[in-house]
């Protein structure tokens, strides 16, 4: 809870940042005030481009190559970093600010040990001699509950995994003491099992020792768990300013309450007999040895949505190209309406590849950026349906019609259109073929949350008027919620379950079910405090 | 906050999401634009490659003598007949350098296609394909640049004999393993692409991947890569005329007359002009890849600043 | 076994193979010469039984693969066999042995490329390094522009501005690096002075262009950035923690321009009539005297690979990731 009688630690007015891009300078940060207290936890949060990262940096004075702090203020412990020298900026750096970035595997440099990049900087401004640092840094890695806290630290960042060094790069911020931290979406990349216990080490420590911070981070729930108050940025400005149990309970922008929009679909699960696919035995592996599949059975009843849900590296995806043919199974066989389809992709028919559409996680690169959208919609009426001239060009302006778009799109590229739209496109694309079934790739992990409900509602409408029947590919369970009539939990290359919404969401569960439902940040501040309670007795 | 953005958020319509459309110009617009921000340098190189093309291609019109004229006064001095003098044979010296424009770059034209039809079509089928093919293509290619290309071409020379054909083949199959390399390299990025998945998804053959999905996304770092190629088969050319396993005489070619001539340099002390009748058609050669290169580093500043955006 | 080893000879049994590949290519050359190159060689005069007796040395009368193995034996024992200049068609031989030609002529390139290395490498890491560091500024622009012309230029134009200036016009130094063995030390490296120059000329502008792009990639690296964050100083960036990852990327660019001089060496020897390898070369293939083109062309060849395999070798024991395991 923000506490106004405590100091303050850092003061941001009216802060401007030009980022240099297309031959000539635009604003990123157009004048936004910030204000953070002694041991108080400020939440940043937005969506790709809002400006939090560069905003994050600038408090530390810091602006990437081709970005500049334009104008304003910034007070760091009454201190103007804005009228300071280079070296006075830097010797703040790693002694009373820190940092911490978001791929930890990248930031750290692969030729030192752990314990020695970890303890630099407190070594370097002589704040403890770099014995005592060290025995520091170890109880460091003590209370940030990193395995075998003694001898973690000789080893090289290769050595061990991500999770862990996200967790040894906070401990690398805290061994200087700092007065603040810059965490940079360190759970970013991480599954949510793993973010779970990140997080939970993360405020543990920076609680202990009571230092100030800034999260930056496009996931409410997670930033619900850390932070004391909530900024949220939009296009380099700020939308909305309040305590976290506020800005949950009662946000005042619209911008806001978007931020959480994908909950707010839940569809009503129908259960169905009719089988249009059904993935029988199959095992799969990249050559070698090592199998990614085993033994997976999933069934799809016709014109109801599948979900396939699971960490990275569960199998999910190989799945998928194990359906398309892309991937043929070693064992195992794939039937579809019945029949037993070809396993490899060039035996099989024009008629059956008709059948089955994909649609990827990444519009950007589903796309030839050198085709416009009448090419990459009328590219599958040409193939498929035969279709050329007037026809084709109708039937495009349909499918464009269908998902919302207008005709003005006909001849764009696609680097002339927004995230969104490209996700539309390519739906249409896969509408273009008829096809029945469609496998949807976390389609919608990529896009900001407001565009993502626009395509689940997209997909659920279409599924209503033309019977489509989905596969959906998600890590995420608010999308699960909202699309699926069916789900299908994987884990290490097996099925662990597969049932109605209502069966596999309920209790009981089986246990890593349950570890994967219970990781998911809710949006309840008290929601991580409970859990770690709850898995404590 | 701005009324726009309060907007967007209540009345939400995938038609209405902000996008960065960029300006529709005409791709004689387009060009227009993008000479105008050229820098000087490039503008330099355009210049001068214009020159050499046009003097390459109306060589016979420009010449006041003829490529092989003999005249009854070997090395005569400057002069208003004899502009750059003449050389051991009489032949005239600024007529063989308009001749020495379309032979040298013409040759070095024609090196540097055939290495990109080869080594470019190879690429690109070793990407896609992935299989025992590219397997092959790849090692073969390592062995073959693992001996440094002018000594192999020496070797080669010596055992085919040397003459203007058989050079073109010998360098454009040297080069092809550094165009193969790229191609083959730029290719794979593009082949990973999901819209060529997807294209093999939806059944497509292996002619239209290659023209349609793959062609037109690497044409940008090959469009460079032929400038740096061109420049590289220019120089080895006129390295190996210089060294007289080249372009055979009588045709008029750069790097053969540099060694023709270079015994005047030993008269620089009393005659400066004599002695600079070698380093001129050196200074050719040196001048055209000048400004081939300026023009390369613009293209490639321009197309990498493009990815950026 | 420790990965790093196992990695080494694996690059290096790779290395082998390679060198074994090209010495078949190499081989291989006299197969490609048309059927009467005997009556060439010897001369129109030659009588049947002169050209009989020298495709019976050359052993053209047995199978390839049995020649093949003959040869390599004879080379790995230093044999590289005959030259074919010397014979004619009466059937006297004064053809001199190949590696006799080859082994002077050898000492006096190594010495010329020696020269140039210790004066180039230096100059290029320093150039190279420093331009990446002041990236952009007045000093990073004038580098590269002129390197950039440099590279452009053909290395006998360079070799001739120089001894245009510096021989003819003030003479400094000698045009003709006229050297042979019972030359003293400092009477060789001034007669050598100008095609060492020339050729640092070349690869100098070539090995600071690649230095700078090396170090301006390692910088971008996110760990460097990290650095930054934590308050590290300019000169403790670039000593610990870029260096340490330079060593592969430099070591690489060092030997593929030491490479390169491989080659630039040819054309610089004969503007300088100086009496080494690539003189020999080329001369070698306007007589189309085969044995000493394979003879020469080996030893460029080898030269080239065991380079590249050497950088090859030293990235690898320097990857952290292949020296500490998981």
């Amino acid at each position: 809870m923000s506490d106004n009688n405590k100091e303050i630690l850092l003061e941001m007015r009216d802060v401007r940042i030009d980022g240099y891009s297309d031959d000539r300078w635009h604003e990123i940060i157009k004048g936004v005030d910030l204000t953070l207290r002694r041991g108080e936890i400020l939440g940043l949060i937005g969506e790709s481009g809002a400006g939090k990262s560069t905003l994050g940096l600038a408090a530390m004075g810091f602006a990437r190559p081709g970005c500049k702090i334009s104008s304003g203020s910034i007070k760091f412990d009454g201190m103007e970093l804005t009228d300071m020298s280079e070296k006075d900026q830097r010797n703040l750096r790693g002694s009373r600010i820190c940092y911490v970035a978001q791929s930890a595997a990248a930031s750290f440099n692969p030729a030192h040990r752990l314990l020695e990049q970890t303890v630099e900087a407190t070594v370097q401004y002589k704040l403890q001699s770099e014995n005592d640092a060290k025995q520091d840094a170890r109880a460091l890695y003590k209370d940030l509950q990193l395995p075998d806290p003694e001898n973690i630290g000789d080893r090289y960042p290769h050595q061990v995994s991500g999770g862990q060094l996200q967790r040894v790069m906070t401990a690398m911020a805290m061994s200087s003491r700092p007065d603040l931290i810059i965490f940079d979406e360190p759970t970013t990349a991480l599954d949510v099992t793993t973010q779970v216990e990140v997080l939970a080490a993360m405020r543990e420590i920076v609680e202990k020792f009571n230092t100030a911070a800034i999260y930056i981070t496009h996931d409410l729930a997670v930033v619900a768990q850390m932070a004391d108050t909530i900024k949220v940025l939009r296009y380099g400005e700020t939308v909305e300013d309040a305590p976290t149990r506020a800005m949950l309970s009662d946000p005042q922008e619209d911008y806001t309450k978007s931020l959480w929009a994908v909950r707010s679909i839940e569809k009503q699960a129908a259960p169905s007999d009719d089988i249009v696919l059904e993935v029988r035995g199959v095992d799969a592996s990249y050559g070698g040895s090592v199998k990614v599949l085993r033994d997976v059975n999933i069934k799809v009843p016709r014109g109801r949505t599948v979900a396939v849900v699971g960490e990275s590296g569960s199998g999910k995806s190989t799945t998928a190209r194990s359906i398309t043919g892309l991937l043929p199974p070693s064992k195992g066989e794939i039937l579809f309406n019945g029949q037993p389809l070809p396993a490899a992709l060039k035996n099989r028919t024009k008629e059956q590849l008709q059948r089955i559409q994909m649609i990827y996680q990444m519009a950007d690169t589903a796309m030839n950026p050198r085709h416009t959208v009448r090419d990459i919609i009328g590219r599958p009426l040409q193939f498929y349906l035969g279709l050329s001239g007037t026809a084709l060009d109708r039937k495009v302006l349909d499918l464009l019609q269908l998902i919302e778009l207008d005709e003005s799109f006909m001849d764009r590229l696609p680097a002339e259109l927004s995230g969104g739209q490209k996700q539309r496109i390519c739906i249409a694309r896969a509408l273009a073929a008829e096809p029945e079934l469609i496998i949807c790739d976390e389609v919608t992990s990529a896009l900001d949350q407001i565009v993502q409900e626009g395509i689940l509602k997209l997909l659920l409408r279409l599924q209503e008027e033309l019977g489509i029947t989905y596969i959906f590919i998600t890590h995420d369970i608010a999308t699960v919620r909202a699309i699926s009539d069916e789900i299908v939990v994987m884990f290490q290359g097996k099925v662990i379950e597969q049932g109605s919404k209502e069966a596999i969401m309920a209790p009981p569960y089986p246990e890593y079910t349950e570890l994967l439902l219970s990781s998911v940040p809710e949006m309840d501040p008290d929601w991580l405090t409970n859990l770690l309670a709850q898995r404590a007795s | 906050m701005s009324d726009s953005n309060n907007n967007q958020s209540t009345n939400y319509t995938a038609a209405g999401e902000v996008t960065l459309v960029k300006a529709r110009r005409s791709f004689l617009e387009n060009l227009i634009r993008t000479l105008k921000s050229a820098p000087p340098t490039a503008w330099f190189g355009m210049v001068v490659i214009a020159a050499y093309l046009f003097v390459a291609l109306f060589a016979p019109l420009l010449a006041p003598h003829g490529e092989a004229e003999v005249f009854p006064l070997a090395y005569a001095p400057w002069s208003d007949e004899f502009i750059l003098g003449t050389d051991a044979l009489g032949r005239d010296v600024f007529s063989r350098l308009i001749y020495g424009a379309r032979n040298t770059i013409g040759i070095a034209v024609a090196t540097t296609l055939l290495a990109f039809i080869i080594g470019g079509s190879l690429g690109v089928i070793a990407a896609i394909s992935r299989n025992w093919m590219d397997q092959v293509l790849s090692r073969f290619v390592d062995v073959l640049m693992a001996i440094p290309s002018l000594i192999f071409a020496l070797m080669l020379l010596s055992i085919f004999g040397a003459n203007a054909i058989n050079l073109i083949f010998i360098i454009a199959v040297l080069d092809a393993t550094r165009v193969f390399r790229l191609t083959r390299a730029v290719a794979l990025n593009v082949v990973v692409m999901d819209y060529v998945e997807a294209a093999r998804l939806r059944g497509e053959g292996l002619g239209w991947v290659m023209r349609k999905e793959i062609l037109p996304n690497i044409m940008p770092p090959l469009v460079a890569e032929f400038g740096l190629r061109f420049c590289f088969v220019f120089l080895t050319i006129a390295a190996l005329s210089f060294l007289g396993v080249g372009i055979q005489p009588p045709t008029a070619d750069w790097g053969s007359m540099v060694r023709e001539n270079a015994g005047l340099i030993q008269f620089a002390e009393y005659d400066l002009t004599a002695a600079l009748t070698p380093m001129i058609p050196a200074a050719a050669i040196a001048l055209l890849t000048v400004a081939v290169n300026f023009v390369v580093d613009w293209f490639l500043h321009k197309t990498s600043g493009l990815r950026d955006e | 076994m420790h990965p790093i080893l196992s990695t080494v000879i694996q690059r290096l049994g790779l290395g082998l193979l390679t060198l074994f590949i090209v010495s078949i290519i190499i081989f291989s050359s006299l197969e490609f010469l048309p059927g009467d190159f005997g009556q060439a060689v010897l001369g129109q005069a030659a009588l049947p039984e002169t050209v009989e007796a020298f495709r019976r040395e050359l052993g053209l009368d047995r199978p390839p693969i049995e020649r093949y193995f003959m040869w390599i034996g004879n080379v790995l024992q230093g044999d590289l066999g005959t030259a074919f200049s010397g014979r004619n068609a009466s059937g006297v031989d004064r053809s001199r042995e190949v590696w006799s030609m080859i082994e002077p002529r050898l000492m006096n390139t190594l010495f010329l490329a020696s020269m140039t290395a210790i004066i180039a490498v230096p100059l290029s890491l320093f150039l190279g390094i420093t331009a990446a560091l002041y990236r952009n500024s007045i000093y990073d622009r004038v580098v590269n522009s002129t390197t950039l012309t440099t590279i452009s230029f053909p290395e006998f134009f360079v070799a001739y501005i120089l001894i245009l200036v510096f021989s003819t016009y003030f003479k400094v130094f000698p045009s003709l690096a006229n050297i042979s063995d019972d030359t003293a030390l400092g009477e060789k490296i001034y007669r050598s002075a100008l095609p060492a120059i020339a050729l640092t000329m070349v690869i100098v502008a070539h090995m600071m262009r690649m230095t700078r792009a090396a170090i301006i990639n390692l910088l971008a690296s996110p760990y460097i950035e990290m650095a930054e964050l934590k308050g590290v100083s300019k000169s403790q960036i670039i000593l610990r923690h870029a260096l340490p990852n330079a060593w592969a990327p430099i070591v690489n660019v060092i030997a593929f321009n030491l490479a390169y001089l491989v080659v630039g060496v040819v054309v610089v020897e004969v503007v300088f009539v100086y009496p080494g390898l690539g003189q020999l070369m080329v001369d070698a293939v306007t007589s189309r005297d085969i044995p000493v083109v394979q003879g020469c062309a080996l030893i460029f060849a080898g030269t080239y690979i065991l380079l590249n395999l050497f950088a090859d070798v030293i990235s690898i024991i320097t990857n952290p990731r292949l020296l500490h395991p998981r």
